[in-house]
């Protein structure tokens, strides 16, 4: 199967770890992919703050960017969910370029888990291990708009996919949050507009995952990761933070 | 009409010029004591809740249904608003119609007037909050006690309820303590909430039996039957509309259920989604006046819900039975506490509500939002709020309400994005900067991000100029 990256703007300037870590997980699982270099943004910031007009050519450029390719994959739950969730405002009804890649783009998350069913997980030839207390940070995008995971508002089947991957690595031990899927604060433009409450909220997050005694907090979304590193270097908190394809790749704890 | 013609005292709404609500939460936000204390006061609400919605099987059907019977009435509402006043009426209520605030509160002085009565007990009604009922009323000689032991301190306070169900929830005990001690004379420094509320209960009763009309909200009005339906967990309601001759229930004309028969569904969700019990303490149906001597008012309200109701956007937002469960759940709110709203509705369900009364005023209320979504699926009758608010946004860009640096910095990153050339020079540049430039310049009080967190730091290269070394080949395979 071919696969087009989606890499979100903020990844490629400021984690292109984590993008290789996709790029390299996804080759392992015998995948053609490739990242068509004409991208940039998927116009969530513009779109978030009420900029219709300013997201629109944005949006449009992307459909045309990535409307060749079978399949599209995203590292990044609010990002995809901007394609597939908001994208409609910008594009007629009967679109086809913009239909196929509305329901062609995945989370990465998903796409291992719904898409590719995958059972296990090598690196080298040998099962991913990651030995280290683990504590997952839900990114509400990922959870209320793409449902990668049932929310505790909800009174639904509980199932979790981002869980469900990560409990394909040997060896992680899983620490339990008091409240399993609080917002961390980041919201995009929020963080800057809000600074305070943000911050309150990014702090309390923080203090809940190093109470469950986990050593890195992960997440499908690096967005909240960055907010939340934000924080935690500032403060000097004992804890860090990694991406969920750092860990499904086989990569190790940061020293 | 025994009454000779008295002037109405009818003060225009002060207009004050409002803080945005990044700087009207500050001083809340930031206090170490408050808000900790009331996320976590409000969070165990909501935990309460969810032990309550998960022990109900059908939850998620209930909720469906809820919101269809609330979709169905709204497009007919005006057939059963018409079914309505013609039962409440035969059942012997007087049924008025108030186009707007206004209007409202002169029909409720007018009934005052009727009865020369200067002294009303009333329980606990967002919609009369929402007309400013107490303080027209107050210029016009009556003397008005809120009954409910929330509203009461805040009453006491000169202070808005900060919660639709839970009025003073931003007040620690001390607080309370300080305010009794003040006004009704327990002993200074008190503090033991069995004590304080023993001392409003003496108090109150006093004004039970002195009020001489009764004025309560309405939680349900009943088409089939005519009847109206008042919730409270104090009972206070009960008292309200019992002792005195006179009850004025106002009401809102989106509280309307079709039949009896659907009220159960809305009566197991309010309880639980408001404060996790499995049912409000008393709910009580009030169908005409009690006997011949006494009168059951009804006065219908509509102050903006029409307007809501014509929006295909926002309608659903009439579907609300004001709950506050998302409020509760609402990590902003819990943490900026009801007053930064600066309006009688807080919370998610108030920043959605709010700009519909004013734009402009309201502007910056769907922006005190993560758009985490937790509301949207907490609230039982499943208004699309993080959705609407998003909507709400869209249209303050179109409106050109946004501010300057918003508008400009949205205009630059539109341009910026539409080039990958010119996207990947601006973040050399900016990855090179964060690398030589000194800490105090990338991270000073202008930018507000580096207020409480760090910049992320500068990796050797992007993802993209890594690929092109790494990997060669990119042509479109299908
Ligand atoms: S919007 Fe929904 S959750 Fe919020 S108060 Fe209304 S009914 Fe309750």
């Amino acid at each position: 199967m071919a696969v087009a990256l989606f890499i979100p703007c903020y990844l490629d300037q400021f984690y292109p770890n984590v993008a290789i870590a996709t790029l390299e997980l996804l080759e392992s699982l015998g995948l053609d992919v490739v990242f068509p270099t004409d991208q940039t943004c998927c116009g969530q910031p513009m779109a978030n703050t009420g900029c219709n007009n300013d997201c629109a050519p944005v949006a449009r450029r992307f459909v045309e960017i990535f409307s060749p390719y079978e399949t599209i994959v995203c590292p990044s739950g609010s990002c995809t969910s901007m394609v597939r969730n908001h994208y409609d405002d910008y594009f007629e009804k009967g679109d086809e370029k913009f239909q196929h890649v509305k329901n062609r783009t995945f989370d990465l998350c998903e796409f291992l888990y719904d898409e590719l069913k995958i059972k296990e997980l090598k690196s080298d030839g040998k099962p991913v291990r990651f030995p280290h207390k683990v504590s997952l940070h839900q990114s509400c995008h990922g959870l209320r708009e793409l449902r990668l995971s049932s929310c505790s508002e909800n009174m639904t089947k509980r199932e979790n996919k981002v869980r469900g991957l990560l409990d394909l690595v040997e060896g992680i031990e899983w620490c339990t949050l008091s409240r399993v899927d609080e917002c961390c604060g980041f919201g995009g433009t929020f963080a800057v507009n809000e600074p305070d409450v943000s911050a309150s909220m990014g702090r309390d997050r923080i203090a809940d995952h190093v109470a469950s005694g986990s050593e890195v907090m992960v997440s499908a979304d690096m967005s909240c990761l960055m907010h939340l590193q934000g924080l935690i270097r500032r403060e000097k908190t004992p804890i860090q933070v990694m991406h969920v394809a750092e860990i499904l790749a086989g990569r190790p704890l940061p020293s | 009409m025994t009454q000779v013609a008295l002037p109405i005292v009818d003060r225009p709404a002060e207009k004050k010029i409002k803080l945005d609500h990044t700087n009207a939460a500050r001083a809340f936000v930031t206090n170490p004591d408050r808000a900790p204390w009331h996320d976590e006061s409000l969070w165990f609400v909501r935990s309460k809740r969810d032990k309550q919605a998960s022990i109900i099987p059908e939850w998620e059907y209930l909720r469906s249904l809820a919101s269809q019977v609330k979709t169905a009435t709204i497009a007919n509402l005006g057939d059963y608003l018409v079914e309505f006043e013609r039962n409440a009426t035969d059942a012997g209520a007087v049924v008025h119609w108030a186009a707007d605030a206004k209007e409202h509160n002169r029909i409720v002085l007018g009934i005052l007037r009727d009865h020369e009565t200067t002294k009303i007990v009333k329980s606990k009604s967002m919609l009369t909050e929402e007309c400013g009922l107490n303080h027209f009323l107050e210029d016009n000689g009556i003397d008005v006690v809120d009954t409910d032991l929330g509203e009461r301190i805040v009453q006491l306070r000169h202070e808005t309820p900060s919660h639709i169900v839970l009025p003073a929830i931003h007040l620690k005990k001390e607080e309370v303590g300080e305010t009794f001690h003040e006004h009704l004379g327990t002993e200074k420094g008190a503090k033991d909430p069995k004590y304080l509320a023993e001392a409003a209960r003496g108090h109150l009763r006093d004004k039970f039996l002195a009020g001489e009309v009764g004025i309560t909200g309405v939680n349900f009005g009943i088409a089939e039957t005519g009847g109206v339906v008042v919730c409270t967990n104090e009972g206070n309601a009960d008292l309200g509309a019992s002792l005195p001759r006179v009850h004025i229930a106002c009401m809102g004309i989106e509280k309307l259920v079709p039949r009896l028969h659907d009220l159960g569904i809305f009566t197991r969700l309010l309880g639980r989604s408001a404060t996790g019990q499995p049912i409000t303490a008393y709910t009580s149906h009030f169908h005409g006046p009690r006997d011949e001597n006494s009168e059951l008012h009804i006065v219908l309200v509509d102050n903006g819900r029409s307007k809501l109701r014509q929006s295909d956007e926002f309608r659903a937002a009439m579907h609300c039975i004001r709950c506050g469960a998302c409020m509760n759940t609402c990590p902003v709110y819990r943490r900026s506490g009801g007053h930064s709203y600066q309006a009688t509705v807080p919370g998610p369900i108030g920043s959605v509500l709010s700009p519909t009364r004013d734009l402009k005023e309201h502007k910056s209320l769907p922006y005190a939002c993560s758009l985490c979504g937790s509301c949207t699926d907490v609230c039982p009758v499943k208004i699309p709020l993080h959705h609407q608010l998003l909507a709400w946004r869209k249209e303050i860009g179109f409106m050109n309400l946004l501010s300057y640096d918003k508008r400009i910095s949205m205009k630059a990153a539109s341009i910026l994005f539409r080039s990958a050339k010119l996207f990947s020079f601006a973040g050399w540049v900016g990855r090179k900067a964060l690398k030589v430039l000194p800490h105090w310049v990338t991270h000073q009080r202008f930018n507000t991000w580096t207020i409480a967190r760090e910049l992320p730091k500068p990796p050797k290269e992007s993802f993209r100029s890594w690929y092109a070394k790494n990997r060669n080949s990119e042509t479109p395979k299908g």
